[in-house]
């Protein structure tokens, strides 16, 4: 059968908020750009994130500034972070935010017209540009429109509206294809017949998302399956920081059909409490050494800080998500648990039932409908999921190039940006920073080729044989191996991770590897969804093998990594990424990297004394030579 | 805590199909989408159905749950007597890919036709200024999902394929509302409302706002409004009487 073929200059695959913005930046430098995504225009992963996109704008505290949003993401990352995304981002995201405005998205106001912004975790000052607690879906639908409106100019200019960027929904992408070092197109199938599909292009940015369907507990959608991870390794590329994954804290527990749900953090920037079954708020139990000055040590002084946050330190319950994450863990583990295995988040005694409905409507609907809690009336039990993941591609932080030419990485699938720990809110503004960097990159790499890249005849063959495996075998159901799959990861490299258990998941996930090669696939080509997993297994396989690997190589705890056999932070393995590469018989390998030391102008934003807390001896008295200069 | 439900669901492709019969376990808290993956992981591997996250967010698992348009992750098991026979189907308005997935294309199609957010050419980005009273109305539009039931149910187009063409459905009517109320749009869409995608075809039955899961307005505070703004230039007796209709059953209130 022939194989429908396209040629583009740039091809992104993903229409989250990282590949829609990268798509629009290509787009507008001229080049003919294809979206690729898994499900339908304007439904992906970004249209679920909640409570806001952070950029210091300043518009309800005049004092925030990029130097202030860049300290609270490198300390919410523990250091670890590449300074160098992590100021970009700080200094571009207020633009990012106005440049969605000037395409029609509405966020909420302040009293004087600008957008509004809020409180949350691990961030000095209100920061997170909103709307109500459905800030992805403006974001999604905003840049959706945007791509039709640059659509409908192209349909004006050049009679096509698909003739400079076209999306290919429900479409997905299983290879990427290389002539020599380069990269040269992408194969994938269409969900909707099954028949395959060719894009031959010079550069492809990858904006795929995250992992989190590796694990049971998880606050993402079918389509994490790390497809973009897996992608850019067997291309040739590393991934960074593979060992750090956010769980976040609050997740629904009850009832076990929607464990895993996100509860959004808003909750306790508007004022909601943890308590545990003694009524206790434990919080204040569990400030660590670092953040000992900024956060409130009693429920006075924290109560206090909604009204007056010059005058008060910040309610514990607002520390950045791994803390409150690990302190939930440690309260459930020691019977202090709520009835379903959770604990208490209370807003009800907290804010008028009007004022809860207003600011946090979906959660309101979220709980009424799928649990039967009215959380104006009465506490939500919660507990941590798997959420986030820090780890991802290797890149260029100003163009967002991967060290395979013609890759690009932007949003969740990249690396480095957020360390050890993304702070909330970070994440949106990433998407829009960093996409666009991306989109501009792949743009600027096309232009500089002498020659395009061409498809090799014989990798496209090898890429169906390998998608149409599944179908021609009768083997295993490929449901069994991906929830055998979760429970490993999810009980063995999940909140708290000890040597022995990393060990044994590495030996289930090798025979899982086996076993994935074997599961077979029945029904027709058209719309099969058990075709579809068995296909996406490789994916997350590769990615959970990089996950325990550099988890059980990093001996500290740090962020999204706690090793109960290594408790402590380590200033010698802050300078230490663990970068992963697929060695030739198709097994993960894990390299040391070295972190680079940050720019001078950018470590002086930092005291002394918070700095000793993270930093070795020598990289001291190297601070102590510059601030002397 | 957990029993059998009997459950029948649309199989089929290519415009074939039938419902199948299925007896499948339900536990506590469940959903109709927690039942429909069951399927898949136990008894029809390759059932089709959309979804993405879950918890009514996205507007992927739209079906009509016995003949009613719902999103399958918002659909509790607990509705239902343990003795009903649950039928699923795919959205009827739109034409069957396989099982309960359908081509919606339609949607992106008539999205496309509607011109854009267009602000004053001398606002730059940074120095948009709305009071949240003034954005509030188009907010409440936004929080569409697109889930796209509404265009199902709307008999306008739901047994009337001829229709289509004339018609963006309450969707993207609603979109040309949010865009008219939007304090920074200054483009003139009364016209085109009515000429070019159908505003004149509603005649404000409601079925849409009923099936909203998001519980949008969408006939009261969209399409009755834009119907207003257009009849400043034009009579239309529906909206006289829809604002009739409207008045009284709010003075009863
Ligand atoms: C419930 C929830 C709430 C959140 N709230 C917030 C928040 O308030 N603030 C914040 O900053 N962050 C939040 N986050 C995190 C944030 O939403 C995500 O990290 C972010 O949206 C990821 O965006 P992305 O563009 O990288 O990818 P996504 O939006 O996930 O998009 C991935 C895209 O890649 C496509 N794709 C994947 N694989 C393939 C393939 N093989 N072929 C073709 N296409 C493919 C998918 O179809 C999809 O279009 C939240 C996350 C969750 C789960
Ligand atoms: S109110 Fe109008 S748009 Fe809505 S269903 Fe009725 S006719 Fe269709
Ligand atoms: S208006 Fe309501 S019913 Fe219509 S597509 Fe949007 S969310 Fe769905
Ligand atoms: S799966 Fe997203 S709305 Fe049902």
């Amino acid at each position: 059968m022939e194989i429908e073929r396209h040629e583009y200059d740039v091809v992104v695959i993903g229409a989250g908020g990282a590949g829609l913005r990268a798509a629009i930046e290509a787009r507008q430098q001229g080049k003919r750009t294809a979206i690729i995504c898994k499900s339908l225009f304007g439904k992906a992963h970004t249209v679920m994130a909640e409570g806001g996109a952070a950029a210091a704008m300043g518009n309800v505290n005049s004092d925030d500034n990029w130097m202030v949003h860049f300290r609270d993401t490198m300390r919410g990352g523990k250091f670890l972070n590449n300074w160098r995304m992590a100021e970009l981002h700080a200094k571009e995201a207020p633009d990012r935010v106005w440049e969605l405005e000037a395409w029609g998205a509405l966020f909420d106001r302040t009293k004087d017209g600008k957008i509004s912004q809020r409180n949350f975790g691990g961030h000095e000052y209100p920061r997170l540009a909103h709307v109500g607690d459905r800030t992805g879906l403006e974001m999604i639908r905003t840049l959706q429109q945007r791509v039709v409106a640059l659509q409908q100019e192209d349909e004006r200019r050049h009679g096509d509206a698909e003739a400079y960027i076209k999306v290919f929904a429900e479409c997905t992408v299983t290879r990427l294809l290389k002539d020599g070092d380069a990269v040269s197109g992408a194969f994938g199938y269409w969900r909707e017949n099954g028949r395959f599909v060719l894009f031959d292009a010079p550069a492809v940015v990858l904006a795929t998302g995250g992992i989190g369907k590796s694990y049971v507990v998880t606050s993402n959608s079918w389509e994490y399956t790390g497809d973009g991870h897996a992608l850019a390794l067997l291309a040739g590329a590393k991934l960074i920081n593979m060992e750090f994954i956010q769980f976040h804290p609050t997740g629904m527990v009850w009832p076990p059909s929607v464990r895993g749900i996100l509860v959004t953090e808003s909750v306790r920037g508007d004022g909601g409490v943890l308590k545990n079954s003694e009524g206790r708020r434990f919080m204040f139990d569990y400030i660590p050494e670092v953040f000992k000055d900024k956060y409130a040590t009693t429920e006075e002084e924290a109560d206090r800080w909604y009204t007056d946050q010059a005058g008060n330190r910040r309610p514990p319950e607002l520390l950045p998500r791994d803390e409150v994450a690990r302190a939930i863990n440690s309260e459930v583990k020691a019977g202090r648990g709520s009835p379903q295995g959770g604990v208490f988040l209370d807003v009800s005694s907290r804010l008028p039932a009007a004022e809860i409905t207003r600011r946090l409507p979906s959660m309101y609907h979220q709980f009424k409908e799928l649990a039967d809690v009215d959380i104006t009336k009465e506490p939500m039990q919660v507990g941590p999921t798997c959420h986030y993941i820090m780890g991802g591609v290797e890149v260029d932080a100003d163009t967002g190039a991967a060290s395979v030419p013609g890759l690009f990485a932007a949003g969740e699938v990249s690396g480095g940006m957020h360390g050890s720990n993304r702070l909330g809110g970070n994440s949106l503004s990433d998407l829009l920073v960093f996409g666009r960097r991306a989109g501009a990159g792949a743009a600027a790499y096309v232009d500089g080729l002498r020659a395009r890249p061409k498809v090799a005849e014989d990798a496209v063959e090898a890429a169906k044989a390998e998608a149409l495996a599944p179908l021609e075998r009768s083997g295993e159901n490929p449901y069994v191996v991906h929830q055998e799959l979760q429970r490993t990861m999810n009980e063995l490299v999940g909140i708290i991770r000890r040597s022995e258990e990393i060990t044994e998941a590495l030996e289930a996930v090798g025979k899982l590897k086996e076993r994935a090669e074997h599961v077979g696939a029945t029904g027709s080509r058209i719309y099969n969804p058990g075709w579809h997993l068995s296909l996406d297994l490789r994916n997350m396989l590769l990615v959970s093998e990089c996950v325990a690997k550099a988890a059980l190589l990093r001996e500290e705890s740090r962020g999204g990594h706690t090793r109960d056999d290594f408790p402590g932070m380590s200033p010698e393995w802050r300078r230490r990424l663990l970068s992963c590469a697929l060695g030739p018989d198709g097994s993960v390998t894990v390299e040391e990297e070295v972190q680079p030391s940050m720019r001078g102008d950018l470590i002086r934003l930092f005291e002394r004394d918070e700095l000793k807390k993270y930093m070795t001896d020598e990289e001291l008295a190297d601070f102590d030579a510059l601030v002397k200069e | 805590m957990s029993y059998k439900a009997k459950f029948r669901v649309w199989r089929g492709e290519g415009g074939e199909g039938r419902l199948e019969d299925f007896t499948v376990e339900v536990n506590d808290g469940e959903v109709v989408l927690d039942i429909i993956h069951r399927l898949q992981a136990t008894q029809a591997p390759d059932l089709a159905v959309r979804w993405n996250c879950k918890a009514g967010k996205c507007g992927s698992c739209s079906m009509e749950i016995n003949g009613k348009p719902r999103l399958g992750c918002m659909t509790r098991m607990s509705t239902f007597a343990e003795d009903e026979t649950i039928t699923v189907t795919p959205m009827r308005a739109f034409p069957v890919i396989k099982d309960l997935v359908t081509d919606v294309s339609f949607n992106y199609q008539k999205a496309r036709e509607i011109p854009s957010f267009t602000p004053p050419s001398d606002v730059k980005p940074g120095e948009y200024r709305m009071q949240q009273i003034d954005v509030e109305r188009s907010q409440e539009f936004r929080k569409c999902i697109e889930c796209f039931m509404c265009n199902n149910v709307c008999h306008v187009i739901r047994d009337h394929e001829e229709n289509k063409p004339a018609f963006a459905g309450p969707r993207f009517l609603m979109r040309i509302a949010e865009l008219d109320m939007h304090p920074y749009d200054v483009a003139d869409r009364k016209d085109a409302a009515q000429e070019e995608h159908g505003l004149g075809y509603c005649n404000i039955t409601k079925c849409c706002t009923e099936v909203c899961p998001e519980h949008i307005k969408i006939t009261d505070n969209a399409l009755i409004p834009m119907k207003e703004r257009v009849v400043d230039r034009r009579y239309d007796p529906l909206v006289w009487l829809g604002n009739k209709i409207f008045r009284r059953s709010d003075a009863k209130r």
